[in-house]
C-alpha cells in the first residue's frame, strides 16, 4: 500500500471541492495519518484471485421495460428549494465568460 | 402497568382496539412526557405536537368508523432526521440542510402512513449519520437517559434515547455500520438492522449506499417484528431493494419458532478492547442459551478484525460520492460571499459540513483518487468479499450468531470526540454485518454495576429475520430487562 505521507490535503480538498481552513487542514492531516496507519492492516491480506464486493447481494443490470410517466413536481416546488431562483430557474454565478 | 409512554406497540394497539384508549390520549401522554424530559435528553431536532395530534385524531376517527389500518394505527413513531416526510424539515442534523423541507415521502414513511402510524418529530443524529455518539449533530448533543453525562450512541442516538426516555413508543433509525444497534445497546432498547435490500432506501439521505438500511427501534422484539412487517418490500424507486421470496408473518412466527438452536459464538469478538463487565454479561447470556438446550458452537470469523479498515474505506468512498450533491446550487446551504462557480461549491461545502463529515469526504476522496484506488478501495472491496465468506461458512453450521453489540457501555460525552479512530472502533462488532449485508438485532441483556445498559447482538442469515426475532425473543421473555426503565 502507498505511503501515508502521500495524503496531500491541499490536493485532496480541491478534488473534493471542499474549503478547509488552515487549522482544519492541520488537524485533519494528523488525524488522517493515524487512520491511514490503521488501514495498513489490509496490506497483509492475500487477496489474489478474490473478486471485489460492491454490493452485499448481486445486483444485475436489467433493461428497462420502458419509461412510464410518474409523478412530477411543479417547477415552483423545485425552484423554491434553491438558495436563489428567478422565474423558476436556479440562479448561479456566471460560468461562461 | 407502566405509564402509557413506556408501553409497547403490542400493549397499546390492544388497548386502542379494545376501545379503552384513544390515539389522541396516547399522543397527549407522549407529548407531555416529551416536554417534561426533553430539556435533559435533547432527542428531538424538530417536533410538531399539533400535527401529531391531528394525525392521532384521524386515527381515532378511522377506528370509530371500523376502518382501522392495523396494529400500528394511532401509535406515535419517531423518525430519525434522515428520512423524508413530505412537508416536514429534513436536516440530517447538518447546517447544510438547515432550511430544507422534504417535497416527498420516503417509501418507508409512505408505508408507515399507510399503516396509520402517527409520525412524531425529527430525531437527533450524528450529522449525515456519521458518528457513534450523536455528538456530531450540528444542533445539539443528545444525552443518554440512563446517565445524562453520557452519550446515547449513534448515529441514531435520538431514536434510541427517545424510546428509553418515554418520548416515543417506537422509532425508525438507519444503520450503515451499527447506527441502529449500537445506540439501542447503549440506551437499553431493541434495535434491528434488516437484511440489505429488504427495506427501500428511497427517501433516505444516502451516506454509503451499499450499506445503508433503515430499521425499527422498539422496546421489545415483538414490536420490532410488527414494525418491520410494514417496512419491507421491493420498491420500484430503489433498484437495490429485494422482494423476500416468501414474506413470513413475523409476529405469528414468534409463536412457532421456539428453538433450540445452533448458535455460533465468534471467538474474535471477545478479545482485546472489550469491557470486562460487557464480556461477562454476554458470556452469561450465551450460557443461558446453552442451559435452555441450544447448542453453542465456537466459530471463527478470521477476517472480522479487518472490518474497521474495510468499512472506513468503502463507506467514506461512497460518502464522498453521495455527498457531492450538496454543492449549494439546487438546495441546501449556499455561501453568501462567492466569486465564481467553483467558490460557490467549495465555500458552501466548507461552511455547511461539520468536522466528521469533512474528515470522511477527504478520506473517501483520497481512497478513490488516481494512484490510490487499487491500493485502498479495490483492496477493501476484496477483503469485504472475504468477510462475507466468513459469515457464509459460519452459517453452514449455525442458525444465528451471538456477540456483544458494543465493546463498552455508553462513554462520557467528549471522551472520544478528538480521537476519531477510538470512536470508529466502537463499531467493531457491528460493521462486519453491514459489509456482509446480513440482518442483526441488539436487545437489552442487563446492566453494568453502575447501571448502564448492555446489549446482546444476534446476527442472522440473509432474509432470516423470522429466526433472528425468535432467538432474541427467547432471551428477552426470560429476563425482562425491557421492563426496567431509566429514571428521569
Amino acid at each position: 500500500m502507498t505511503d501515508k505521507a502521500h495524503l496531500d490535503i491541499e490536493y485532496v480538498s480541491q478534488l473534493a471541492r471542499l474549503d478547509l481552513s488552515a487549522a482544519e487542514k492541520e488537524k485533519l492531516g494528523s488525524q488522517l495519518a493515524a487512520i491511514l496507519e490503521h488501514f495498513d492492516a489490509l496490506k497483509a491480506v492475500d487477496v489474489s484471485g478474490v473478486e471485489p464486493t460492491a454490493h452485499a447481494h448481486a445486483v444485475e443490470n436489467v433493461w428497462r421495460e420502458g419509461d412510464r410517466a410518474g409523478p412530477v413536481y411543479d417547477p415552483e416546488v423545485l425552484s423554491s428549494m434553491a438558495p436563489e431562483s428567478r422565474d423558476n430557474q436556479v440562479v448561479v454565478p456566471k460560468v461562461v465568460e | 402497568m407502566p405509564e402509557l409512554y413506556h408501553q409497547t406497540i403490542a400493549q397499546l394497539s390492544a388497548a386502542l382496539e379494545a376501545g379503552s384508549l384513544t390515539s389522541v390520549a396516547l399522543m397527549q401522554a407522549v407529548i407531555e412526557r416529551t416536554e417534561a424530559v426533553e430539556p435533559q435528553v435533547k432527542a428531538f431536532i424538530h417536533r410538531d405536537a399539533e400535527d401529531a395530534l391531528q394525525q392521532a385524531h384521524a386515527s381515532d376517527e378511522r377506528r370509530a368508523s371500523g376502518n382501522s389500518l392495523g396494529p400500528l394505527d394511532g401509535i406515535p413513531i419517531g423518525i430519525k432526521d434522515i428520512l423524508a416526510v413530505k412537508g416536514q424539515p429534513l436536516r440530517c442534523a447538518s447546517k447544510m440542510l438547515d432550511n430544507f423541507v422534504s417535497p416527498y415521502d420516503a417509501t418507508v414513511i409512505a408505508q408507515l402512513k399507510a399503516a396509520g402510524a402517527v409520525l412524531w418529530g425529527r430525531l437527533n443524529m450524528d450529522e449525515f449519520a456519521m458518528g457513534s455518539s450523536t455528538e456530531n449533530s450540528a444542533y445539539m448533543a443528545t444525552a443518554n437517559p440512563w446517565d445524562l453525562d453520557r452519550i446515547p450512541g449513534g448515529s441514531s442516538g435520538g431514536s434510541a434515547a427517545a424510546i428509553a426516555a418515554g418520548q416515543a413508543i417506537a422509532t425508525i433509525g438507519t444503520d450503515t455500520g451499527g447506527s441502529i444497534r449500537q445506540p439501542a445497546a447503549l440506551c437499553g432498547v431493541v434495535g434491528m438492522k434488516p437484511t440489505y435490500g429488504l427495506v427501500s432506501r428511497y427517501g433516505l439521505v444516502a451516506f454509503a449506499s451499499s450499506l445503508d438500511q433503515a430499521g425499527p427501534m422498539t422496546r421489545t422484539v415483538e414490536d420490532a417484528a410488527l414494525l418491520l412487517q410494514t417496512m419491507l418490500g421491493k420498491d420500484p424507486l430503489d433498484s437495490t431493494s429485494i422482494a423476500m421470496p416468501k414474506v413470513p408473518d413475523f409476529r405469528a412466527e414468534l409463536k412457532h419458532r421456539k428453538g433450540p438452536w445452533k448458535l455460533g459464538v465468534p471467538r474474535e469478538f471477545f478479545g482485546d478492547g472489550i469491557d470486562p463487565e460487557v464480556k461477562a454479561n454476554i458470556e452469561a447470556a450465551i450460557e443461558w442459551y446453552r442451559a435452555q438446550g441450544s447448542e453453542i458452537v465456537d466459530i471463527s470469523l478470521p477476517h472480522a478484525h479487518l472490518s474497521v479498515p474495510v468499512y472506513y474505506i468503502v463507506a467514506t468512498a461512497e460518502a464522498s460520492s453521495n455527498l457531492a450533491r450538496f454543492d449549494g446550487v439546487r438546495y441546501g446551504h449556499r455561501s453568501v460571499a462567492v466569486e465564481d462557480a467553483l467558490s460557490l461549491f467549495t465555500q458552501s461545502r466548507g461552511e455547511g459540513f461539520g468536522d466528521e463529515v469533512k474528515r470522511r469526504i477527504i478520506l473517501g476522496t483520497y481512497v478513490l483518487s488516481s494512484g490510490y484506488y487499487d491500493a485502498y478501495y479495490l483492496r477493501a472491496q476484496k477483503v469485504r468479499t472475504l468477510i462475507r465468506r466468513d459469515f457464509e461458512n459460519a452459517f453452514e453450521t449455525v442458525d444465528a450468531i451471538l456477540s456483544p453489540t458494543s465493546p463498552t457501555p455508553a462513554f462520557k460525552r467528549g471522551e472520544r470526540s478528538n480521537d476519531p479512530l477510538a470512536m470508529y472502533l466502537s463499531d467493531i462488532y457491528t460493521i462486519a454485518v453491514n459489509l456482509a449485508g446480513l440482518p442483526a438485532l441488539s436487545l437489552p441483556s442487563g446492566f453494568t454495576s453502575n447501571g448502564l445498559p448492555i446489549g446482546l447482538q444476534v446476527i442472522g442469515k440473509a432474509f432470516g429475520e423470522a429466526d433472528l426475532f425468535a432467538v432474541a425473543q427467547a432471551y428477552e421473555q426470560a429476563h425482562n430487562f425491557h421492563l426496567v426503565t431509566a429514571e428521569l
